[in-house]
Formats: structure tokens, C-alpha cells, sequence
């Protein structure tokens, strides 16, 4: 019947699209197959399939796209250049959930590239399209629509603002409450992703109530999860005080401790993280986490982790000390300072090495007790070491040369300053003498021993311009002793001894 | 007469002036020069006046001045006696003032030196505080460093449970899949050898597990993948785009089959529910159907509820005895749980029967070995 044979015909026609676009799908699947698509032209075949009539068919084509898009900049720039975001978004609310899924998906692998892709999105106006897609029932939908909002707010504060104006916070903060872990992980990512730009946008997050549902989530056993949330919490608690004393209210001391403790690296990065953002504040909120043991936790989080994991926990404990003295001996009698020394030794990388250079110089500087706690530990030979050491960059050498010079200065326990007399160099050696000149003064014992050391020979072998600060130092060192002496260990002295020798008339 | 008194005065000033004109250039000289030293007289005469005049006016303006001067001085004397003495008072008050202000801090420097001495050493910085705290810090970080020592070892033991049982798991499914390796009591298996004093716990494991049945093949349903591979959009939806079709050159099956497109047709006929069930309980029409429905439920023609399962009914249905063994009192027990009359009292001996042969132990096991479980043959 002719009536059967057109019918055949359609038939075969969509029989024929369907194909297409599951073939196109799964090659996009590919990597090495997409070059091949690409010079094929796929972006624009793919477009009127979009609006095809079957559902399938546009989800598959939606699919392919959004595959395409995922694996390059420049695909993903066809895919917007070939105005494909119009006809995406255009029918989204009636469609069902799988197209709802693959048009999240194909927002997300454009915006992820680059923030001028991201711009092109948000000017398209998908932004209301994705939150519709946030208020669907299926988890899978608004996992992707968060996923989205994610990429998209990642870039840079405007976009982020734009995302928040679009209305996705409130969202989101129900999206955490959802049973699925998949989902929860995915919101906490984009809240972490738009706090983390500038205070008035973490503001917006902790006015949706965020805080107390992330607070939650914290003891979770998921370590993707906590991952995010620990990173969420920290992006909201940097920017200023009163939203650290937020996060704090949230009562996560002491079960954040738990997550220093966990298996996973990054858990204990984002904790060690947490911590050191609301400790960096103000000394009360220092005082609060050394009171409830967190200084502790960190030390032994930086004793059991190695490589960049570590930094987070050793700014921390620098910060922590920063404040005040009382804190800096707090941070001493919870045995800090071993871990911190290991670490400069241990350590390779030079910005971990110079931020344990700073902390050690923040807990040594205060008072005298404190600096002979530091000294104690044989930290300032290593100091000194990576200082003169020529491979250490320009970063490292500044802050270790601070710290020397802020624990030197307070330094007055001399057996460990002795070793550093013969080997430093001369813009470290005037802080030396100068500790050398306040405490040999008025310390007999240390003087004998300075003698007998060699340090005293040492000082007169150090040239020095007459009036600067040094030569003054040597003075005041020099009126200590008797002339004879100093005259013994002055250099040349035995030439001296031996041209009188030559000049002496012997008397008959 | 006039004119004779001219005359006559006109001659005597005739000859006067004849002698007046003799004496007349000595008169001339001797006039200039009387009038020259009259003038010169008179110039010497009028400085002098000058000069004295000038000095007696000095001299009085002087003496005025004199006098106003001293007024002057005297009024100024009196006037800024008065005023420097007013001043001075202001100076010695402001100078008082002073002095006791400077008394007083000096006495509040030393009340405050001591108060701040004394609070500082208390409350700030007070060394016994600062070592009970440092103390207590110390403490409370052992307690937490325990505890968190406590809840690492905890996770641990609960991982290694978990990796201990999915071991476990895989070794029973390994046993179960490998049951043919189990020992016959004519073979003995690979982990029964007969030199061992006892069997391998393999072998121990395989006695105690179930044989795998025949897996069956995976029905590929269209909507079973779908959730699964969506979150990372991996697999493409698989969707009943079509009616599935048959190969073109299938033969038609020989028998009384219905037309397969039908069949295919009715399977996968849409549904569409009523306009009763469509329409919800509640609306006019749907509360109208009410009472009919409640004398349906009342006047039904069968009290037999619509069984669902064919085997409902052995457990369900009563059997009905015949008439012909029922008692007055009830049903006997002849035909259903014995089928021989017994006379115990004619019996000889207590003693069943005897068998001639004891039965072989091997074949009372046929049927027991593979089908129970759990029992050690």
C-alpha cells in the first residue's frame, strides 16, 4: 500500500537520525576519534537535531555535543559559536529529565574551559534555564544543574555574582540537605566555588544558612564529601572575622579534628586549611582553637603527612604563634617545633621550606624563652644553612633571613649561637655579636667559655668599618677582657711577638 | 591869603631847595649809608630779638613739656604698677595651679604605677596562670591526641573488617563456582590428597558451600541502564524509539500462533486508564459513584474473594470427607491416616519384620550427599 511506503519512508528517515546520533555519541566518547568529527563539520549537523521531533534524538544529540564540548577550548567555542545555547535552552522547562541532564551537561563542559565561554553562557541566559533545572525532583538533574553553576561561578567574582543574582543559593542550600551523596558533594563544590571570590558573596552564602547544614556533613564518612565541605567552610571563613566567628558558632571544633585524622590527603589538607583561615583572624580565635586542642591535631597532621599537604597546618601554627606570646609558648609546649624542623629539612619544595622558615620565626621572636626553645631544638644552623645556600630561591632566603634575624635578637642561650659565630655570614653575624656584647657583660662563665670555644678569636679575626654597629658591638666585647688577651687572639699577633723578638736587645 | 603863604613858603622852599641840592649827593651818600647801618642796626637787632625770643619760648615750651612729661610719666607709673600688679596675681594663681597639678600627677603616677604593677603581675601577665594554663593546654591536647589516636584506630579496625569480610565473600563465591573440585569417596579431590592427616580447609569450604545455579542470561531491559550510567552521561539512553521488529526472513512459525504484529501491538498498547480511574475520589462524580459502590460492596453474588495464586488453594481449601466414614462423633481416622485395620492383640512378637541382608551402607547414602548441606558424609 502507498499509504505503508511513505510511512516506511519517515520511518527509515528517523531510524536514520537516531543512528546518527548514537554513533555520534559514542565516537565522542573517543578522544582520538574527535579530531576526525570535528573536520567533519559535526557541530552543525548535530544542531537541527536539537529541535528534532523525537525526545531520544535530541537527548542523544544533546549528549554528543556536550561530549564534544568537554574534550577542547575549541570545540567547545564552535559549539557556542554555531549558536547552539539558544535552541538548548529554549524548550528546557517541558522537557523530561534525561534532556534536562544533558543540557546541564553541555553547560557545564563549555563553561569549564575559559570565562569568556562561561560569559557567552550566562549572556545566553541559561542561568534561569539551570535553576528551573535546580528545582526538579530528580537528583540527577540537579546535580547537573549544580555542576554547572559550579564551573560557571568558578571563574571570577562577576560571574559568580551573576549565578548568586540568578537566584541558585537557596537552592543549592537545599540541594545539600538531598540523601544523595553524589549531589551533596557537587553543591558543596559550588558553594565553595562562588564564597571563595570576595566577602560579600560568602556573605550571601551564610545569609541561605548554609553553615549549619555543611557543619553537618562534616563528621559524614564520604572522604569526597568532606573534602568539599571542609573546602566550602574555608572559603566562607577567610574573608573576614566576623564570618570566621560564624563558621566557628557552627560548634565544628572539636569534631574538624576528626578530619585531620582521616586516610585522606585532602581531608586533612582542607582541615589543616580550615583551621589555619579562622586562626589567622584575630588571637581570640586562636585562643579558642588552642583551647580545644587544635594545635595539637595540626602538629600531628603535619607529622604524618608529607609534601604540599603539610603547608596549610604549618601556616597555621605560624599564624597561631603570630598573635601573641602566650599562644607562641602554647604552640612550644605542645611539641611543635620538632615537626616544623623536620620539615625544613626534609622538605624539597622551597615555599613549604620558607613557611616553616616563618612559623619558626613567629614562635621564636617574642621573648628570650621562647627563642631558647627554638634554639634548643638546633633549628638555627639549619636556618643559616638554607640562607647561605645558593640554590634556595629568593623567597626562601628572605624569610629565612627574617627569621634568623627575629629569633637572634632574642636569642640569649650562647651554646647555641657558638656554632653559628664560625659560619655565618657578615649580615647575620652583626646580630650575633650583638647578643654576644648584652649577655657576656655580665656573665663570667659564658665568657671563660667564650674564650675557650674560640669564639673570642673568631670576633677579632671579623673586620668591621669603624662607627657602624658592628665595630661597636666588637668594642663593648672586647672591654670585657683584658688587654693581654685580646691582644693574644688579635691576628698578625705572633708577627707582632716575633718582630720585637728581632728588635730586642738582649741585656748582658 | 593862601596864595601869600604860598608865596612866601614858595621862596623859602625856593632856597631850601637850593641848599637842599647842594647838600643833595652828600645827603645822598650820607643817607645811604645812615640807612645802611640802620639797616644793618636793625638786622643785627632783629636776630637778636629772634634768637631771644626763640630761647624764652624754648626755655617756656620747655618747662610745658617738662611738666607734661612728668604728668605723663607719673600716670604711666601709677598705671602700669596697677596693671602689673593685677597680672602678677593672675601669674602667681596660674603659678599655684601648677604646682599643684604637677604635685597631683606625680602623686596619681605613683598610684597608677603601682595598680598597674600589681594588675599586670596578677591578671596579665601572671607567670603562675600562665603555667597552670600552659599546663592545662598540655593536658587537653594528650586528651585530644588520644582520642584522635582512639578514632584513627577505630576507622582502621572497621576498614580492615570491611576488606576481611569482602575476602571472605570472594573466597565462598570461589568455592561455589569451583564445586566440582569437590572429593567423591571414590576420587579424592585436589585438596583432599590421601597423604594429608586431614583435608584442606579448601576442601572443608567446598563441603560446606552451595553449587552455583546457572546464571540466567541478563534481560536486557530498556530501562534498566539508564539511571545507571546517567550521572556521568557514559551510556545513551536506550529508548523504545520503535516496536521491535522481526527479521525479515523469519519463517512463520508452525502452530495455532496469533499474528505476531498483534501480539507485539497489544504488549505494547499505551495505556489508558478510565475515566473512573482517572478521576479522583473526591470530585462530584467520583462522591455520586459512592453510595453505588458501597451497596456493590454490600450484595456481592460469590463470598469467595478473587484468589490470585492457583496454589492458594491447596493450603485454603477444607477437604470434604465422604459420608460414608463420618461417626456420630465425628470423622474417622480409617482412610486418611492408616489404611490397614490392626489387631496388637494378635500379635505374637512386639517386633516388626526382620530383612534378611542389612542394607549397604553406600546406597543409604544415595540422594543424601549433594543435595543437603552443612552434612559431613
Amino acid at each position: 500500500m502507498s499509504q505503508r511506503q511513505v510511512l516506511q519512508v519517515f520511518e527509515q528517515y528517523q531510524r536514520a537520525r537516531s543512528q546518527f546520533a548514537q554513533a555520534v555519541a559514542d565516537f565522542a566518547a573517543r578522544p582520538q576519534s574527535i579530531d576526525t568529527l570535528r573536520s567533519a563539520g559535526v557541530v552543525c549537523l548535530l544542531r537541527p537535531l536539537l529541535l528534532d521531533v523525537v525526545p531520544s534524538i535530541r537527548q542523544t544529540a544533546a549528549l554528543a555535543l556536550g561530549r564534544l564540548a568537554d574534550y577542547d577550548v575549541e570545540l567547545a567555542e564552535a559549539v557556542v559559536k554555531a549558536g547552539i545555547l539558544p535552541q538548548l535552552i529554549c524548550s528546557l522547562p517541558e522537557e523530561n529529565r534525561y534532556y534536562k541532564k544533558a543540557a546541564a551537561f553541555v553547560l557545564r563542559a563549555i563553561a569549564k574551559h575559559s570565562p569568556q565561554l562561561a560569559q557567552a553562557i550566562v549572556q545566553s541566559g541559561a542561568l534561569g534555564m539551570l535553576v528551573i533545572c535546580l528545582e526538579d525532583f530528580d537528583p540527577g538533574v540537579k546535580e547537573g544543574a549544580s555542576w554547572a553553576f559550579g564551573y560557571i561561578a568558578r571563574h571570577n567574582p562577576e560571574l559568580s555574582q551573576a549565578v548568586v543574582d540568578a537566584g541558585a543559593v537557596p537552592l543549592l542550600v537545599l540541594c545539600i540537605q538531598e540523601p544523595e551523596i553524589a549531589l551533596k558533594r557537587i553543591a558543596a563544590s559550588t558553594l565553595s566555588d562562588i564564597s571563595k571570590h570576595s566577602p560579600e558573596l560568602a556573605q550571601t552564602v551564610v545569609a541561605a544558612g548554609a553553615i549549619a547544614y555543611l557543619a553537618q556533613m562534616i563528621p559524614n564518612p564520604d572522604a569526597k564529601l568532606k573534602r568539599q565541605v571542609l573546602s566550602a567552610l574555608s572559603q566562607i571563613a577567610k574573608h573576614s572575622v566576623d564570618l570566621a566567628e560564624l563558621v566557628v558558632e557552627a560548634e565544628i571544633f572539636p569534631v574538624v579534628l576528626t578530619c585531620l585524622k582521616d586516610s585522606d590527603e585532602y581531608v586533612k589538607k582542607n582541615g589543616a586549611t580550615l583551621i589555619r583561615e579562622i586562626a589567622k583572624h584575630t588571637p581570640e580565635l586562636s585562643q579558642l582553637i588552642v583551647n580545644s586542642g587544635g594545635v595539637a591535631a595540626v602538629i600531628d597532621c603535619i607529622g604524618s603527612c608529607r609534601g604540599t599537604v603539610r603547608l596549610p597546618g604549618i601556616m597555621t601554627l605560624g599564624y597561631v604563634a603570630a598573635h601573641s606570646e602566650n599562644l607562641s609558648m602554647a604552640v612550644i609546649v605542645s611539641k611543635g617545633i620538632p615537626p616544623l624542623c623536620v620539615c625544613l629539612i626534609e622538605e624539597h619544595e622551597d615555599h613549604i621550606k620558607a613557611a616553616a622558615a616563618w612559623a619558626l620565626g613567629q614562635i621564636g621572636r617574642h621573648t628570650a624563652e621562647h627563642a631558647r626553645h627554638v634554639a634548643v631544638a638546633n633549628v638555627l644552623p639549619t636556618l643559616l644553612d638554607i640562607f647561605v645556600d645558593t640554590c634556595s630561591s629568593e623567597d626562601l632566603k628572605v624569610k629565612a633571613k627574617k627569621a634568623l634575624k627575629n629569633i637572634l635578637q632574642k636569642c640569649t642561650y650562647l651554646p647555641a649561637l657558638e656554632p653559628l659565630l664560625h659560619e655565618a655570614p657578615p649580615s647575620i653575624m652583626k646580630y650575633i655579636i650583638g647578643q654576644y656584647s648584652k649577655v657576656l657583660p655580665h656573665d663570667s662563665k659564658a665568657r671563660r667559655l667564650f674564650v675557650t670555644t674560640g669564639g673570642l678569636k673568631k670576633v677579632q679575626e671579623i673586620q668591621a668599618e669603624p662607627g657602624s654597629l658592628l665595630q661597636e658591638y666588637i668594642n663593648t666585647i672586647n672591654n670585657c677582657y683584658p688587654e693581654e688577651i685580646v691582644r693574644y687572639y688579635s691576628p698578625g699577633y705572633s708577627e707582632m711577638l716575633l718582630e720585637r723578638v728581632e728588635n730586642y736587645q738582649p741585656v748582658l | 591869603m593862601a596864595a601869600a603863604s604860598c608865596g612866601r613858603e614858595q621862596g623859602a622852599s625856593m632856597a631850601a631847595l637850593a641848599r637842599l641840592q647842594e647838600r643833595l649827593e652828600g645827603l645822598r651818600e650820607e643817607y645811604f649809608l645812615t640807612n645802611r647801618a640802620i639797616d644793618e642796626d636793625r638786622k643785627r637787632k632783629y636776630k637778636a630779638a629772634v634768637k631771644i625770643q626763640r630761647w624764652f619760648r624754648a626755655c617756656r615750651v620747655q618747662v610745658c613739656l617738662r611738666h607734661l612729661t612728668k604728668m605723663v610719666i607719673l600716670i604711666q607709673k601709677w598705671w602700669r604698677g596697677y596693671l602689673r600688679r593685677k597680672h602678677f596675681r593672675e601669674i602667681v594663681e596660674r603659678a599655684y595651679f601648677i604646682k599643684k597639678l604637677k604635685f597631683y600627677n606625680e602623686m596619681a603616677v605613683r598610684i597608677q604605677k603601682t595598680w598597674r604593677g600589681y594588675y599586670v603581675r596578677k591578671y596579665i601577665h601572671n607567670f603562675y596562670a600562665l603555667k597552670k594554663y600552659l599546663k592545662a593546654v598540655s593536658m587537653n591536647n594528650e586528651f585530644v591526641r588520644h582520642e584522635l589516636q582512639e578514632y584513627t584506630e577505630m576507622k582502621e579496625n572497621g576498614e580492615k573488617m570491611k576488606d576481611l569480610e569482602k575476602k571472605d565473600k570472594e573466597k565462598k563465591y570461589q568455592a561455589r563456582k569451583m564445586h566440582y573440585l569437590l572429593s567423591t569417596k571414590q576420587i579424592p579431590g585436589i585438596y583432599n590428597s590421601p597423604l594429608r592427616k586431614s583435608p584442606d580447609p579448601m576442601e572443608l569450604l567446598l563441603r560446606k558451600s552451595k553449587p552455583l545455579t546457572h546464571r540466567k542470561q541478563p534481560v536486557k531491559s530498556p530501562f534498566a541502564d539508564e539511571l545507571y550510567g546517567w550521572p556521568t552521561c557514559k551510556e545513551p539512553p536506550a529508548f523504545v524509539t520503535s516496536l521491535p521488529l522481526l527479521p525479515a526472513d523469519r519463517r512463520k512459525p508452525q502452530g495455532p500462533f496469533r499474528d505476531p504484529a498483534e501480539v507485539l501491538r497489544q504488549r505494547y498498547k499505551p495505556l489508558e486508564p478510565t475515566l473512573r480511574a482517572r478521576e479522583s475520589m473526591y470530585s462530584a462524580p467520583g462522591k455520586a459513584r459512592e453510595p453505588t459502590r458501597r451497596e456493590e460492596w454490600r450484595n456481592p453474588i460469590h463470598d469467595n474473594e478473587f484468589l490470585p495464586f492457583s496454589s492458594y488453594h491447596k493450603n485454603y481449601e477444607k477437604y470434604e470427607p465422604s459420608l460414608f466414614k463420618s461417626d456420630k462423633y465425628g470423622q474417622g481416622a480409617y482412610g486418611t491416616k492408616y489404611f490397614r485395620e490392626v489387631y496388637p492383640k494378635k500379635w505374637i512378637a512386639d517386633k516388626d519384620f526382620e530383612t534378611l541382608f542389612p542394607s549397604i551402607a553406600l546406597f543409604e547414602k544415595f540422594g543424601k550427599t549433594y543435595s543437603s548441606t552443612g552434612q559431613i558424609v
